[in-house]
């Protein structure tokens, strides 16, 4: 049989999966051990049980000056200001973006003004945010969104137009207005675009997050990284890592699941 | 009813369409062949309100007709015709639900239920009736083009544009669709556009028919002129021996007098 026919199987997708994730966990031991063995109190690469103390200490005991659990804290701080900025992104992005494909006198005026929007680098921007908004929570949602909304903007706009025309003349000979158009035919078909849309730029909302962060900040999973760094704390910076990762995994996955959960329909259209 | 009186349709460096003038009366079929690029769909979106005339109007009912499609004028395409994220009843439903409310174009309780008995009696009308909660992509091309004509049809319209509603689906299932088209045109007293790319369809299904073609061609600018109705027949159904037996006048009471 042909290697392009082959089926791997459950199974063999699951181990698969899970392959390069145990291969790239035993370069790490390996490499820590060898570095271990010449210096006991090399800091680069710390042994697992070194890495598992840190996140006991991080995650479940209460921090003795503040009587937290930093990791925890951490994580809620970040978060909050990560799904703000990016549900207030896609707000921007659905009520700019569809009557920017829909109704051409809209698109007429802003359509130029977002793409020029979209073209400002937005850490250009940051300094510009903290001297006007400080340096607290408001500036560092205000770089989330300015790091998604001008690309959700573009992207809705681009997916109203590539609705079929079909769809849109259809309703009209039906009766309905612009509003009634832009309310039950393309904004409950844009829904589920805009959600695939967040989800290609949670890459960048997290960068600006970390971002926002590591420069002004009293918490937050940025933050945390960028203070160890000083003590050059991999074993904490490492397990922060490997759980923002996970957590833009499942927040990926979230999303695709809310997508088949409550838009049916979406993909399967011809 | 419609009148259509020398209407021309330019671009900047062609003509599709010239010199067209048609009147059509009140529950016509017409059927509307021609080769591709002879303006055929350009002359239905003009009747839609899509894209206005260059020169000429057109008149329905005396006065001249809107540049923008509305309820006056139902229609089904070849694809795309019914909304994907609606299931089958709320597409049928979806033009009363935009009566009902303008601000939110839905409707509730008691509103709600006399459309969806409405709607599905047209499903059921147009046998979609066991397919109320599926969604259009879940339907064949042919059912979905049923529901297409249900979800038109239930808002009333006077004029039915069609355009290749069936060039899409098997010879064998044309068929049926012709009948149940026969048989709507018939019931609601419509009068039907409906373009083919079928020539037997063209002359079997209306009572009228249209062939677009360009009467002067320019060998070296093959878009300077435009294409206008060449031929206007009076076409219908070929005479079945029932209906010949049935139009002679031999009843057994005349025989027998």
């Amino acid at each position: 049989m042909r290697l392009l026919n082959k089926q791997p199987g459950k199974l063999g997708f699951v181990m698969g999966a899970a392959l390069p994730f145990f291969v790239a966990l035993l370069i790490y031991v390996s490499a820590s051990s060898i570095r271990l063995a010449e210096n006991p109190n090399d800091k680069l690469l710390p042994d697992l049980s070194t890495i598992s103390a840190a996140i006991q200490r991080v995650a479940f005991e209460p921090d003795r000056r503040t009587g937290e659990y930093v990791f925890w804290q951490d994580t809620a701080a970040s978060l909050k200001r990560l799904l703000t900025g990016v549900a207030l992104g896609a707000l921007v992005g659905l009520t700019i973006g569809v009557p920017n494909g829909l109704i051409p006198w809209f698109g007429a005026f802003w359509s130029p003004a977002v793409r020029a929007l979209s073209m400002i680098p937005p850490l250009a921007i940051l300094p510009i945010l903290f001297i006007m908004f400080g340096v607290g929570e408001f500036a560092k949602v205000m770089l989330i969104l300015f790091g998604t909304a001008p690309f959700l903007m573009r992207d809705v706009e681009q997916r109203v137009r590539e609705l079929p025309r079909e769809q849109l003349i259809k309703a009209q000979t039906l009766n309905a207005s612009t509003w009634q158009i832009a309310l039950r035919v393309v904004l409950p078909q844009i829904l589920p675009r805009i959600v695939d849309g967040i989800r290609l730029t949670l890459g960048a909302a997290w960068l600006f997050l970390i971002a926002a962060e590591a420069i002004a900040s009293t918490d937050g999973l940025g933050y945390r990284i960028f203070l160890v760094r000083r003590y050059l704390a991999m074993d904490v910076i490492l397990p922060y890592v490997a759980w923002i990762t996970f957590l833009a995994f499942m927040l990926d996955f979230g999303l695709r699941q809310l997508n088949r959960r409550f838009f049916p329909w979406y993909g399967t259209e011809r | 009813m419609i009148e259509i009186k020398n209407v021309w349709k330019r671009y900047l460096d062609k003509t599709v369409l010239e010199k067209v003038s048609l009147h059509v009366a009140k529950h016509e079929f017409i059927t509307i062949v021609g080769a591709s690029g002879c303006g055929k769909t350009t002359f239905l979106r003009m009747l839609l309100g899509e894209i206005e005339p260059s020169e000429g109007e057109i008149l329905i009912e005396g006065d001249r007709m809107r540049n923008e499609p509305d309820g006056d004028r139902g229609v089904v395409f070849q694809r795309y015709s019914v909304f994907p994220h609606m299931t089958v009843l709320e597409n049928v439903r979806f033009g009363l639900d935009l009566k009902h409310s303008r601000f939110l174009g839905r409707s509730f309780k008691r509103a709600r239920e006399d459309s969806s008995k409405l709607a599905g009696d047209m499903l059921a009308r147009v046998g979609l009736q066991r397919n109320q909660d599926n969604y259009p992509a879940e339907l064949s091309g042919g059912m979905q083009q049923r529901l297409a004509l249900a979800q038109t049809l239930i808002m009333t319209p006077r004029v039915l544009l069609l355009d290749e509603p069936f060039g899409a689906l098997d010879p064998g299932y044309r068929a049926d669709m012709h009948e149940l088209l026969l048989d709507l045109f018939k019931e609601l007293d419509l009068t039907v556009f409906m373009i083919t790319h079928d020539i037997s369809e063209g002359f079997s299904l209306g009572s009228r028919l249209l062939v677009f073609d360009k009467p002067r061609v320019d060998p070296h600018d093959p878009e300077l002129y435009g294409a206008t109705i060449t031929f206007d027949l009076p076409v219908g159904p070929r005479p079945t021996l029932a209906s010949i037996v049935d139009n002679i006048n031999v009843k057994p009471e005349n025989v027998a007098a």
